[in-house]
C-alpha cells in the first residue's frame, strides 16, 4: 500500500503557541521562587520533615523519571521491535523523553539540601549506592538519545544505525528505570520497600506513564501545529496503554499479595489497604480503580475505535493514578512506623511508632509542578525548533 | 616547583604529587583511610588517633535507665549544640528516649537511642558522594563538606538515626560543626574519644547514678563493655536485619 | 583596539573606585593580632585553603586533631570586632574572610557549618532565621510591635 513520505516540520509560531508557553514560563517562574525560598531559610518552610524526608518534589520527579523512559518506548517499538505504524512518532518520542527526564532531574536536584554541591556529587562516587549508579544511567541516557535523535534526524547517516542505536537506547531505559525501583527495591530497613519486584513494577510504570503522557503531548501539539491525527493512531497508541496498565496491575498485585503472605509486613498492608486514611483512598480510589480499571473498561469494553477525546481522558486518568501510586510509594512508606525491635511498640518523642503527618506546602508543590512545566516547554521548544512533528498522521498515511 | 607573586616575590610551592609519589609514602597512605583526598602533604599520618585495632560501643541496660530521665539527651544537646525548638516533626534529634512495649506480654522498658554505628550500615551504602563514611575504629560519621542533603541515608536508616538540619544555624560548638541542608546524626563524641575520653551521654548517666550506659572497646577483651557482653544477655536493635551494631542493649 | 583599550581602563578604574581600599587597587585587609604565620602572609594567602583541607582530612579520617590546626584557632588572632568591641560573624562584610573572598568572589562554604567568631562569643541569631523557638520568643518575637522594631533595627545597620 502505498504511503506518502513523512515529513517532518516545526510547528509553526501562533497565538496557541505563545500562550500555552506562557504559562509553561509562569510555572517556571513559580518553581524558580520557591526554590529562591527554600534555599534561603531552609527546608523548614516544606512540609517535608525528619520522618517524611523525601514529599511532594520526590513524587513529581520520581514520576517524571519513570515516565521519560516510558516515553522512549514509541520509537523502541518502531526500531526494536519493526513496527513500521510508530516510525513517524520517533522523534517526537526521544525529545520528549529527553525532557521528561530533564524535568525530573531538575525537580530532584533542585530540592537537595545543597544543591550548589551537585559538581561535589559529580565528583565523589560511591559504588555501592545506586543513586550514583543512577547519576550515571541518567547522564547515559541524554547522551544515548540525543544519538539516537541524530542517527534518525541527520541525512547523512546510513539509516542502518538506526536500529542498533534504538536497541542501545532501549537496553540503557530498562537498566535506567530498574535502577529508579531499586532506589526503593535496595532499601532493606522499610517494611514497604525491600522488595525485588519494584524494579519490575517500576518499569511497568514506566510503559504506562510515558505512553499516557506521550499520548497527551501528542494530540497537543497536532492541535497547536494544525496537523491531522488520524483516529487509526490513536486507537492503537491507547489500546496499547491499556494493556500496559494491566501489567501494572498485575505487579502491583504480585507485590501486596507477597507482602500479605509475611507476617512481618502485615502491620504495613493493613495500613495502605485498610486503615490507611488517605493513602489507603488513593491506592484503591485513585490508583487501582480511576487509573487502573476504569481505563480498562473504557477501551476494552469498546469495539469501536478509540476517539480523540477518549484517549485524552484514558491518559489522564493514568496519569493521574500513577501520581497517586507514586505518592502511595514515597511517601506512604516513609509515612508508616519502623519497628525498632520485631515484636516491640515503640514510642518516644522523635514520633517513633506513630503514623508520620505530611501536608505538602506551596513551595515544594510549586517546585515539582516546575519540573512538569520544564518538561512540556523543553518538547514545545524542541518541537519548535526541530523537526519532529510528522506534518501528516492521518490514517491513509499507516503502512497496514 | 615555584611562581611568581606579581610584586615579583618568589613563592616555593608545596612539595608536588610528584615529590609525593617518589618519597614512597603514597601507598601507605592510601590504604589507610579510604576516602582521603588530599593526603599529598608528605603524611603526619604517624599520631593517627584511629585505631583499626579497636571498635568502639555503647552497652545499655535498660533496666537501669530510668522512664522520666534524660540526662543523656540533654547532655548531647549542650555538648553538640542542638538544643531543639519544640518542634518533634523538624527538630534535629541525635539521640532520643524511647519506650519499648512488648507487644505480647506488655512489658515496657525505657532505653536512649542514637545511631547504632553498624558495622554494616545501610546508610553508608546508600550515601551518593560517600559523605556517610565508617571510620577504621567503627565509628560512622557523616563528611558534611561532601553531602548534598539528599537525606538517601535518611531513607535507608532503620533505626531513623540521622536528622536533616531544616534550617541555618550559628553559635555551633567548635568540635560540632553542624549547617543548614546537610544530615547529622550521633557521632559518638568522636572529639571526645579521640582525646581519650567518653561521648558526653554516658558520663552524664554516670553522673545520675544510674550508670546504664557502658562505653568502650569492643575489641579488647579486658575491657568492661565487652566483659559484660561476653557475661550477660544483651540484644541489637533490629537484629533480623545482622547489622552488626557497636550499641547493645540489655535486659530489654 | 583602541576603543578595547578604552574600556579595559574603564573597569579598572570603575572596580577600583568601588573599593574602600586604602592604597588602590586591592582588598583591605583587617590587621591581625598575635604572632605571624612562620610561613609568610603570601604563602598562607595561596595555600590556606589546601592546608585546611589537608588538616581536616587528618581529623576528619584519622582522628588527628592537632590544637593548632582548628578552625576557632584561626579567630584567636584573625578576628575583627566592630565599634562596639564586638566580634563580627561572617553575615557582616568586615568578617575576616569575607575581606578578601568578597573581592576575588570566591564563595566561602565553611561558614555554613563552622562558626566564624572566637570560641567564647555568643553569636546573634541569622537574618534568614524563620523566627520561632524559645530564643526568639523570649524577646518577644511573636509580638507585631516587637518584630517591627527589629526589623526596622536590621535595616538600618550597615550591611
Amino acid at each position: 500500500m502505498a504511503i506518502d513520505r513523512t515529513l517532518y516540520r516545526e510547528i509553526p509560531v501562533t497565538n496557541g503557541l505563545w500562550a500555552s508557553a506562557a504559562v509553561l514560563v509562569a510555572f517556571l517562574l513559580g518553581a524558580f521562587a520557591s526554590f529562591v525560598y527554600v534555599e534561603h531559610h531552609g527546608h523548614i518552610v516544606t512540609g517535608m520533615t525528619n520522618q517524611i524526608v523525601w514529599g511532594m518534589p520526590h513524587v513529581f520527579a520520581i514520576f517524571l523519571i519513570v515516565a521519560a523512559s516510558g516515553a522512549l518506548n514509541v520509537a523502541s517499538i518502531a526500531s526494536v521491535f519493526g513496527r513500521m505504524a510508530y516510525k513517524p512518532l520517533s522523534r517526537l518520542s526521544g525529545v520528549l523523553a529527553m525532557a521528561l527526564l530533564a524535568g525530573g532531574l531538575a525537580v530532584l536536584v533542585l530540592d537537595l539540601g545543597r544543591p550548589d554541591r551537585l559538581i561535589v556529587q559529580m565528583t565523589h562516587f560511591n559504588f555501592t549506592s545506586i543513586f550514583t549508579w543512577n547519576i550515571l544511567l541518567y547522564s547515559g541516557f541524554m547522551g544515548i538519545v540525543a544519538i539516537y535523535l541524530w542517527v534518525q534526524m541527520d541525512r547523512s547517516v546510513d539509516p542502518k544505525w538506526t536500529k542498533p542505536a534504538g536497541l542501545a537506547a532501549f537496553v540503557w531505559r530498562l537498566a535506567l528505570t530498574t535502577g529508579t525501583g531499586s532506589i526503593f527495591g535496595w532499601l532493606v530497613a522499610r517494611p514497604g520497600y525491600d522488595a525485588a519486584i519494584m524494579a519490575p513494577l517500576f518499569i511497568a510504570m514506566s510503559f504506562a506513564f510515558g505512553l499516557a503522557i506521550f499520548i497527551l503531548v501528542l494530540q497537543g501539539l497536532c492541535r497547536l501545529a494544525d496537523t491531522p491525527l488520524g483516529q487509526g493512531t490513536i486507537d492503537r497508541l491507547t489500546r496499547l496503554l491499556v494493556l500496559f496498565v494491566a501489567v501494572v496491575l498485575y505487579f502491583t498485585a504480585v507485590q501486596h499479595l507477597t507482602n500479605l503472605y509475611a507476617q512481618e509486613h502485615a502491620g504495613f498492608e493493613a495500613f495502605i489497604l485498610k486503615e490507611g486514611g488517605l493513602y489507603t483512598t488513593l491506592f484503591w480510589g485513585v490508583q487501582v480503580v480511576l487509573g487502573g480499571l476504569v481505563p480498562l473498561a473504557l477501551v476494552y469494553g469498546r469495539s469501536a475505535p478509540v476517539t480523540a477525546g477518549l484517549a485524552r481522558l484514558v491518559s489522564g486518568l493514568v496519569i493521574v493514578g500513577g501520581i497517586a501510586q507514586v505518592y502511595v510509594i514515597v511517601v506512604g512508606g516513609q509515612a508508616y512506623p519502623m519497628e525498632l525491635f520485631p515484636g516491640y511498640e515503640v514510642s518516644s518523642s522523635f514520633l517513633d511508632g506513630e503514623v508520620a503527618a505530611y501536608a505538602p506546602r506551596l513551595p515544594e508543590i510549586a517546585l515539582g509542578l516546575g519540573g512538569v512545566a520544564l518538561a512540556l516547554f523543553a518538547t514545545g521548544l524542541g518541537a519548535k525548533v526541530l523537526r519532529i512533528l510528522p506534518s501528516n498522521l492521518s490514517d491513509h498515511n499507516l503502512p497496514g | 616547583m615555584s611562581f611568581r607573586m606579581p610584586n615579583g616575590a618568589k613563592v616555593e610551592d608545596r612539595p608536588t604529587r610528584r615529590d609525593f609519589f617518589k618519597s614512597g609514602a603514597a601507598f601507605a597512605t592510601m590504604t589507610l583511610a579510604p576516602g582521603v583526598t588530599l593526603m599529598a602533604f608528605g603524611g603526619s599520618a604517624a599520631s593517627a588517633a584511629v585505631d583499626a585495632g579497636k571498635r568502639w560501643g555503647l552497652l545499655i541496660d535498660t533496666s537501669k535507665c530510668a522512664d522520666d530521665c534524660d540526662a543523656c539527651v540533654t547532655a548531647c544537646k549542650t555538648e553538640n549544640g542542638w538544643e531543639g525548638n519544640g518542634d518533634a516533626e523538624r527538630d534535629v534529634q541525635w539521640i532520643r528516649k524511647v519506650t519499648l512495649k512488648n507487644k505480647a506480654t506488655g512489658h515496657e522498658s525505657s532505653m536512649p537511642v542514637m545511631c547504632q554505628h553498624c558495622e554494616s550500615p545501610p546508610c553508608v551504602d546508600v550515601c551518593p558522594t560517600g559523605a556517610s563514611f565508617k571510620r577504621e575504629d567503627g565509628i560512622v560519621l557523616v563528611d558534611k563538606h561532601i553531602c548534598i542533603g539528599c537525606r538517601y541515608c535518611m531513607m535507608a536508616c532503620p533505626f531513623k538515626a540521622r536528622s536533616f538540619v531544616h534550617e541555618p544555624v550559628n553559635n555551633q560548638k567548635p568540635h560540632a560543626p553542624r549547617g543548614q541542608g546537610t544530615v547529622e546524626g550521633c557521632t559518638l563524641c568522636v572529639h571526645r574519644v579521640d582525646a581519650g575520653g567518653i561521648p558526653a551521654c554516658v558520663e552524664s548517666c554516670s553522673a545520675t547514678g544510674n550508670g546504664a550506659m557502658v562505653f568502650g572497646d569492643l575489641l579488647d577483651p579486658s575491657s568492661e563493655i565487652a566483659q559484660r557482653l561476653a557475661e550477660f544477655p544483651s540484644v541489637a536493635l533490629r537484629p533480623d536485619l545482622d547489622l552488626n551494631p557497636g550499641v547493645r542493649y540489655a535486659e530489654i | 583596539m583602541k576603543l578595547a583599550r578604552i574600556f579595559l581602563a574603564l573597569c579598572i578604574i570603575l572596580t577600583g573606585g568601588a573599593l574602600s581600599a586604602a592604597d588602590g587597587v586591592g582588598p583591605n585587609i583587617p590587621q591581625a593580632t598575635g604572632e605571624p604565620h612562620p610561613e609568610g602572609n603570601d604563602y598562607m594567602r595561596r595555600w590556606h585553603m589546601e592546608m585546611l583541607k589537608h588538616d581536616r582530612d587528618l581529623t576528619m579520617y584519622l582522628g588527628v586533631r592537632p590544637a593548632d590546626a582548628s578552625l576557632s584557632e584561626c579567630f584567636e588572632c584573625h578576628t575583627v570586632r566592630d565599634e562596639a568591641g564586638t566580634p563580627v560573624t561572617v553575615e557582616d562584610e568586615r568578617h575576616f574572610c569575607r575581606a578578601c573572598h568578597d573581592y576575588t568572589a570566591v564563595r566561602v562554604d565553611c561558614f555554613d557549618c563552622h562558626r566564624s567568631t572566637p570560641v567564647d562569643f555568643d553569636e546573634p541569631a541569622l537574618h534568614a532565621m524563620i523566627l520561632r523557638g524559645p530564643q526568639f520568643r523570649s524577646w518577644g518575637a511573636d509580638d507585631p510591635e516587637v518584630l517591627l522594631a527589629y526589623l526596622s533595627q536590621v535595616m538600618t545597620e550597615p550591611n
